[in-house]
């Protein structure tokens, strides 16, 4: 089906792409809507933090589902959607870091400190963000051939931003930790497909259906 | 046990024919709000359609005893009735009003134990008989440092306690909200980590302060379901916590009563949660407060006072108490 496919997926990706980035934008229109609607509740700026934060986490997960769809569907066209959903991530963080600092803390500077260091929530929300930049910054070709093998290296941070992540939402749950349960299921199975095991079981799996199909 | 030999009862004591009418008024019109509930899904939330029903109450006016009565402006009714914790419906702060209407209020009773005189399972009628109701306006504060001005409608705790007879080996007062997990969503999550049913308690002085009062009603109707409908408890000077809805049970005892989040983590949430912006909660400073509603260039954000600014009416209840320890 994907070799059937091939061409007209390569022909029609920049098409693709472009619809890709329209519906990764839908958010931010959910958030302005939300706004110019006056629908986000009594605490609009509470509201529009958690929204832009968990847009956020989900463009963390398609990220990171990346690799396993690869894997699975045995198909390389994935790759070329990485860079985008992870600029996205970086994106939906910059807002929700901004939403926290201007509405929120009113561009209260030391409370944004005081938060910083004696919140453990925010301490690691804060370090997940500082790790992504590095990675956004880095994002493009030039510095992909710049750093050469030390740039894979380098976008290995992505699975301390996902930890970090995980740390925030777990210690912002006050008592029921099925959200949070849900979101360590689903990085954990994004996991297991980083396994040499899982890797090759696919692998092989792929030539014994291969070798199925010659006879 | 409330029926009293004629010659002992005093005029003064006699229901009027209004406050009699008002009363059936009030239980006619719970029952009307329960028949709308069942009428709901072919109408859409409940709360979108059905008004609760008016109360008839004394207003609260400036001239109110202190702390009964406050000028800050009004959190209003859609937000209140909009913006819960009310975790037996669900953790976000939008689930008590779409779930809420589930709850069955009507019958409802309050089964009252422990040291008192007169033990016994009550309907919330008789529960509510001799008491005149009052409006108080009070500051909410949230532990999720937030915090309200509401209009409530309500009775003294005091006077109910009184009117029970306080047992003399009586030093603390146990709450109980009710447990009906098919009709209370949030109750049924399997990785909450409250033990339902939610319990409270205060000290026996607390309990008899005259601030804190047992609330049936809000803005001057009869109290929603997402507000811990038909009775619930108001105690303005500590986190909005300890404030329990949908009380079912009140035991006197001698013991300091388990509270469900001291039980859930102790290491954050204290028996007295008292007000107190020099002790911080792990994961929020309790320095300043949001006042809802705001807008997004106007965050409201306001200092936080000591026992809620109820310091002049309650700080004496804890003279010589270590309140960093005893938070």
């Amino acid at each position: 089906m994907v070799v059937a496919n091939k061409n007209s997926v390569v022909k029609y990706r920049r098409y693709i792409k472009v619809f890709v980035f329209l519906l990764a934008l839908l958010p931010l229109l959910q958030l302005f809507l939300g706004v110019l609607q006056n629908s986000l509740g009594p605490d609009p700026a509470k509201a529009l933090s958690h929204m832009s934060g968990e847009w956020a986490l989900r463009f963390l997960i398609i990220t990171m589902a990346i690799t396993p769809l690869r894997i699975i569907t045995r198909s390389s066209e994935w790759i070329h959607y990485r860079r985008m959903m992870g600029l996205f991530v970086f994106f939906y963080a910059v807002l929700h870091l901004l939403i926290y600092c201007v509405f929120l803390l009113g561009l209260q500077w030391q409370d944004l400190w005081a938060d910083i260091l004696e919140r453990p929530y925010i301490t690691v929300g804060f370090g997940a963000w500082l790790l992504l930049l590095p990675l956004a910054v880095t994002s493009t070709k030039r510095w992909q051939r710049k750093l050469g093998r030390q740039w894979s290296r380098l976008h290995k941070l992505i699975y301390i931003v996902s930890a970090l992540v995980l740390l925030h939402i777990i210690w912002q749950a006050r008592s029921d930790l099925a959200e949070p349960l849900v979101y360590v299921l689903i990085f954990s199975v994004l996991m297991l497909f980083r396994l040499p095991i899982v890797k090759r079981a696919f692998n092989t799996r792929s030539k014994k259906t291969a070798a199925v199909h010659k006879h | 046990m409330l029926i009293k030999q004629a010659a002992d009862i005093l005029p003064s004591e006699i229901t009027s024919e209004s406050s009699y009418l008002n009363r059936r008024q009030f239980m006619g019109a719970a029952g009307a709000m329960a028949m709308g509930s069942l009428l709901s899904p072919a109408l859409g939330s409940a709360s979108d359609v059905i008004e609760p029903p008016p109360l008839d109450y004394l207003a609260a006016n400036k001239d109110s005893p202190a702390g009964f009565y406050t000028p800050e402006v009004q959190t209003p009714y859609r937000d209140v009735t909009g913006y819960n914790n009310f975790y037996e419906f669900g953790t976000d702060k939008t689930d008590p009003e779409k779930y809420a209407s589930k709850l069955v209020t009507d019958p409802w009773s309050v089964s009252i134990e422990g040291e008192v005189d007169k033990p016994g399972t009550y309907t919330l009628e008789d529960i509510l008989k001799p008491h005149d109701l009052e409006e108080r306006i009070y500051r909410l504060r949230c532990v999720e440092a937030w915090s309200m001005v509401v209009p409530w409608i309500g009775f003294p705790l005091g006077d109910l306690l009184k009117r029970f007879g306080v047992g003399s080996k009586a030093k603390y007062v146990a709450f109980e909200t009710l447990y009906r997990p098919n009709e209370m969503r949030g109750q049924r999550s399997r990785f909450g980590t409250i033990d339902w049913p939610y319990v409270e308690g205060l000290r026996l002085d607390e309990a008899m302060h005259p601030l804190t009062i047992l609330a049936v009603g809000v803005y001057g109707k009869t109290m929603p379901k997402q507000n811990g409908a038909p009775i619930r408890l108001i105690v303005p000077w500590k986190y909005g916590f300890k404030s329990i809805k949908s009380i079912v049970k009140i035991r006197l005892t001698d013991r300091k009563p388990a509270t469900s989040w001291n039980k859930t983590a102790p290491s954050e949430y204290g028996f007295y949660s008292n007000v107190n912006p020099a002790v911080s909660h792990p994961r929020w400073s309790q320095a300043s407060e949001r006042r809802l509603p705001n807008s997004l260039f106007k965050p409201n954000r306001i200092e936080t006072l000591p026992f809620n600014g109820y310091a002049e009416q309650v700080a004496s209840l804890y003279a010589g108490l270590d309140l960093k320890r005893n938070f």
